[in-house]
C-alpha cells in the first residue's frame, strides 16, 4: 500500500511533495499579505482619522465574524469582476481573470490580516508611552522612533500572538483546495480518487501538516527567545 | 440588483442556516462533555491517561479541521470492517461525520481551555474544601467547576465563534449548510456576490448572538 507514495511516475510521492510546497507558498504569501493589512488596520485603529478607524473596525469585525471559506467563495465568484471594474477605471478594456493562487492568497490573507490587526494593536499599546515621549524629547523623527523604539519592543509582545495567527493561516490554506489549487489537500484528493485509498492519502496529509505546524511552533518559540534576550524576569525559565 | 431573485433564494439560505445552527449546537454540547473528560484526563496523575489525552489534544490541534473531516468521511469508509460494522449507518452520513469531526476538534481545544481554568484555582481553596470534609465530587461541583467555568468564559466564547465558522467546512463533504447553500445558488444565478453577502450577514448575526450571550453570562457571574 505504501508504494503508492513512491516518488516518480508510478507513485504519488512527488505530487504530494509538490502539494506541500504549494501549501507553504500559499501560507507564507497569505501571511505576508495579512501582516501588511494587519499593520495598516492597526495603525488606522490606533491613530487614524475617524473614517479610517471605522473602516478598520468594519474590516476586523466582519472578517472575524464570517467563515474563511465564505471569503474564498466570495473572491472566487466576485473577485474577477471587482478587479475588472478597477482595471476599467484605469482605462483597461478587457476582462481580468484571477488565478486560483491569487484568489487563495488574497482570501486567506484578508482573514489572516483581520486577526493580525488585533495582535499588532495590542502589542503597540503595550509599549510604555513614556518611551515614545522620551524619544520625541530627544528629537527623533517619526520613522526613527518607529524603527528604533516602537517596532523592536512591540514585536516582542506581538510574537506569541503572531505565532497563533500563522498556525491559523497555515490551516486555512486547506480551504483553498475548493477552488482546485494544487496544494496538499487537493493532491491528496486527486490521489484518493485515482487509487481509492482515502485513508492512506489523508493520513499522509495529516502527518505533513503536523510536521509543518510543529516545526513552525518551534521556530516561533526560538524567535520569541531571541526577541526576549536581555529582558530580565523575576523567575527564570 | 434583482430583488426577486434574491427573495426566491432566501428560503434555501435560511434552510442552510438552520443546518448550520444544528451543527453548532450539537457539536458544542457533545464537544463540551468530551472536553470535561479531556481536561480531567490531562490533569490525571495516571501517566497513561494523561499521555493518551495529551496525544489526542496534540493530534487534533496540530492538523487542519478539513483533514479531520475528510479522514472520517472518506478515510474510514475504506475499511471493510467499518463498512460492515454497526457504526456504518452513522459513518455513511455526511451529517454525522461532520458532527463527529467538529465534536472531536472542539473537545481538544475546549479541553485545554478548561484545564487552564481548573489550574487557575488557588490551591488554598481546595485545601479549605478538604478541611471542611467535602468529598471529591462535591468539591468539583461546588468549588472547582463553577469558578473554572467563570474564568474560561471569554476564551470559550471565542471557541464558540470559531465553531460557527468551522461548520462551513461541512459543505466540503456535500452537506448543504449556510455556506454550501450560498455556493449552490451562486453557481446557478447571475448574482453570486449577493448570496455570499447575505450568508455573511447571517453568520455575523450568529456571532453577535454568541458575543452578547457571553457578555451577559460574564455580567451575571461577576463577583463583587
Amino acid at each position: 500500500m505504501l508504494d503508492l507514495l513512491r516518488f516518480g511516475s508510478e507513485g504519488w510521492g512527488d505530487e504530494i511533495a509538490s502539494g506541500a510546497v504549494m501549501t507553504l507558498l500559499v501560507a507564507v504569501s497569505a501571511y505576508l499579505v495579512g501582516l501588511f493589512l494587519g499593520s495598516g488596520a492597526a495603525a488606522a485603529k490606533l491613530s487614524g482619522p475617524a473614517p479610517l478607524r471605522w473602516l478598520a473596525a468594519l474590516y476586523t469585525t466582519v472578517v472575524r465574524g464570517v467563515p474563511a471559506l465564505l471569503v474564498i467563495w466570495l473572491l472566487f465568484f466576485g473577485g474577477s469582476g471587482l478587479v475588472t471594474w478597477v482595471a476599467t477605471l484605469f482605462g483597461y478594456g478587457g476582462r481580468v481573470e484571477l488565478s486560483a493562487f491569487a484568489v487563495g492568497v488574497a482570501a486567506v490573507g484578508i482573514v489572516s490580516g483581520a486577526y493580525a490587526t488585533e495582535v499588532i494593536r495590542g502589542a503597540v499599546r503595550a509599549v510604555p508611552k513614556g518611551q515614545l515621549e522620551a524619544a520625541r524629547a530627544l528629537g527623533m523623527g517619526r520613522l526613527l522612533i518607529l524603527r528604533r523604539i516602537l517596532v523592536p519592543q512591540a514585536l516582542r509582545y506581538a510574537l506569541p500572538g503572531l505565532g497563533n495567527v500563522w498556525q491559523m493561516t497555515l490551516k486555512d490554506t486547506t480551504l483553498v483546495s475548493v477552488v482546485s489549487l494544487a496544494e496538499l489537500m487537493r493532491q491528496a484528493y486527486l490521489g484518493m480518487q485515482s487509487t481509492r485509498q482515502p485513508f492512506l492519502f489523508y493520513v499522509t496529509a495529516a502527518i505533513l501538516y503536523m510536521v509543518m505546524t510543529t516545526c513552525s511552533e518551534a521556530l516561533f518559540r526560538a524567535l520569541s527567545r531571541r526577541a526576549d534576550r536581555g529582558v530580565r524576569r523575576a523567575v527564570s525559565n | 440588483m434583482n430583488v426577486e431573485m434574491i427573495l426566491s433564494a432566501l428560503p434555501t439560505l435560511f434552510a442552510g442556516a438552520f443546518v448550520t445552527v444544528q451543527l453548532v449546537v450539537l457539536s458544542l454540547l457533545l464537544g463540551f462533555a468530551l472536553a470535561l473528560a479531556v481536561a480531567f484526563g490531562r490533569l490525571s496523575s495516571n501517566r497513561v491517561i494523561s499521555g493518551i489525552t495529551g496525544a489526542y489534544v496534540f493530534l487534533f490541534r496540530s492538523t487542519p479541521l478539513l483533514v479531520q473531516i475528510f479522514l472520517i468521511y472518506y478515510g474510514l469508509g475504506q475499511f471493510e470492517s467499518i463498512r460492515e460494522s454497526f457504526l456504518w449507518p452513522v459513518l455513511r452520513e455526511a451529517y454525522w461525520c461532520a458532527i463527529i469531526a467538529l465534536t472531536l476538534n472542539t473537545a481538544a481545544y475546549t479541553g485545554e481551555i478548561l484545564r487552564g481554568g481548573i489550574q487557575a484555582i488557588p490551591f488554598g481553596q481546595i485545601e479549605a474544601a478538604r478541611a471542611l470534609g467535602m468529598s471529591r465530587p462535591l468539591l468539583y461541583r461546588r468549588i472547582v467547576l463553577p469558578q473554572a467555568l467563570r474564568t474560561i468564559l471569554p476564551a470559550y466564547g471565542n471557541e464558540m465563534i470559531q465553531m460557527v465558522q468551522a461548520t462551513s467546512l461541512a459543505s466540503a463533504i456535500t452537506l448543504v449548510e449556510l455556506t454550501g447553500a450560498a455556493r449552490t445558488i451562486a453557481s446557478r444565478s447571475f448574482q453570486p456576490v449577493e448570496m455570499f453577502v447575505i450568508a455573511g450577514a447571517l453568520y455575523l448575526a450568529m456571532t453577535f448572538v454568541i458575543t452578547q450571550g457571553v457578555r451577559w453570562a460574564e455580567k451575571k457571574t461577576a463577583t463583587g
